[in-house]
């Protein structure tokens, strides 16, 4: 489904990806943990451009997205994205923030945006806040409503910039939760987190991304039960 | 209780007689005129100048770089001269026919003047809003022009509208310039009366008075409306 080709990417002087050769398949769903800083967000902020890469190639469904001819807004309906911060729109409530997108961007009819919308909110536990914006909720409402903002364009592909990072504990549950309920449905997801035990339990490959580089790869089992590269032996060692 | 006597006599004579209060309602209407269409023209060049500034500094193209260095000149040049003398460059180089429309004439000097202040206060307004809302309209799959119109430009309008209405009241004050070209707002038609009365000081008194309740009634808009955006902010 996605192909990274020999990806890089550098800010001025600083390269913070170093080559990354990826595949991920239809259904997959790739965890990508590493420290602070080893590009791990970078690397997911390229698939759908938000970086764009500075050398290499990212195919997605046959199409060259690094190709400059390539559509970028057109891709980036296929992808949905969940921000560490939420970013839900404040000045709008929580059924305008699901159906912005699919009325401006696809040409939805606006009363089949929102009844889509309800069935969404349905689905993430919060059809009872359709009407209050996004200050009135609290972090981890947000990012629940931020996935169903994402949902509501259909992706093929769901990418998760560490989304219960920026949350108090007490609400890191639901959130993964509903990641968790997702993955269940078959969608094929990429997630870069802190949150082991989500990778151990839903990851069918987890990655190890280092100074810009994966320097290791497998599923879950293996990754967590028997890691080789001695820099994930010591990153494991600390954060398990 | 002579004096209070005259006073009143002059008030009268500024007034009343040949039914000049109808003057200053003449003038009056110039002047909110020019100052709305001059505000609905600034904000529409300080938009696009904003944008244009805004989207320049994350870009390559060279025609955003050269349209943005042009913006920049505008600003520059507004920011950096006297009203006045723009007024008469203005109204010399472009209206140069007698019987051009008073308004559209005030329209032109003032939103190309505002303009340029008004680019600034929304600059700084588009710069206001996190970064996080330009890339999650991004990753919807909206362009930028619409992440703009849709999502950065509402808030930034809330974040600035003190500013912005306060631009307007300036602008309505402002106005008072444009009786040097002729045009009959509310300062001229006060001037007119004083000529016509040989008693300059009530008729101007008159129109400041009138310029000081269109301010506070401006003001008091402002709060209302103020207080509508504010609704998203509530907890």
């Amino acid at each position: 489904m996605i192909v990274t080709k020999n990806l890089r990417k550098s800010f001025g002087s600083h390269e913070v990806l170093k080559g990354i050769n990826q595949h991920i398949a239809k259904g997959e769903k790739v965890v990508i943990i590493g420290p602070s800083g080893s590009g791990k967000s970078t690397f997911l902020r390229c698939l759908n451009l938000l970086e764009e890469p500075t050398e290499g190639e990212i195919i997605f469904e046959g199409t060259t997205i690094t190709d400059p001819s390539c559509d970028v807004n057109k891709l980036r309906q296929q992808m949905g994205m969940v921000f560490q911060q939420f970013n839900l729109f404040p000045h709008k409530t929580v059924l305008e923030n699901i159906t912005l997108a699919p009325v401006k961007v696809k040409g939805i009819a606006p009363e089949e945006a929102e009844a889509q919308a309800r069935k969404l909110l349905e689905r993430v536990g919060l059809p009872e806040k359709a009407g209050a914006y996004p200050s009135q909720l609290s972090g981890g409402q947000q990012q629940r409503i931020a996935i169903a903002r994402a949902l509501a364009m259909n992706p093929k592909v769901m990418l998760f910039d560490e989304p219960t990072s920026a949350l108090d504990p007490e609400m890191v549950g639901e959130v993964l939760e509903l990641m968790k309920e997702l993955a269940r449905e078959g969608m094929t997801m990429v997630v870069v987190t802190h949150e082991m035990g989500f990778a151990r339990e839903v990851g069918t490959r987890v990655l190890f991304i280092d100074e810009g580089i994966v320097k290791e790869e497998n599923s879950p089992d293996e990754f967590f039960g028997n890691p080789q590269n001695d820099r994930l032996k010591d990153f494991l060692s600390k954060v398990l | 209780m002579e004096w209070l006597n005259t006073i009143y006599t002059s008030f009268y004579n500024a007034l009343i007689p040949e039914q000049r209060y109808l003057a200053y309602l003449s003038g009056v209407k110039v002047t909110l005129l020019v100052a709305l269409f001059a505000t609905i023209l600034g904000v529409i060049i300080g938009i696009l100048v904003a944008v244009v500034k805004v989207s320049a500094k994350n870009s390559r193209n060279p025609v955003m770089k050269a349209l943005s260095a042009f913006c920049g000149f505008y600003t520059t040049v507004i920011r950096g001269t006297p009203l006045i003398v723009q007024i008469m460059i203005i109204y010399n180089l472009v209206f140069t026919s007698r019987d051009s429309n008073e308004i559209i004439i005030g329209t032109v000097c003032f939103g190309i003047n505002s303009g340029a202040y008004v680019s600034e206060i929304i600059r700084a307004g588009i710069e206001s809003v996190a970064r996080g809302q330009m890339e999650a309209g991004r990753s919807l799959g909206f362009t930028y022009i619409q992440t703009m119109r849709y999502i950065i430009l509402p808030q930034a309008v809330k974040n600035i509208l003190p500013a912005l209405g306060n631009e307007f009241i300036v602008l309505v004050k402002e106005t008072a310039v444009i009786s040097v070209i002729a045009v009959n707002d509310l300062t001229k038609m006060a001037s007119f009366v004083g000529s016509r009365t040989w008693d300059i000081l009530p008729p101007y008194l008159i129109a400041a008075a009138i310029y000081l309740m269109i301010t506070l009634c401006l003001t008091m808009v402002l709060r209302y409306f103020e207080r509508r955006l504010s609704q998203s902010d509530r907890h």
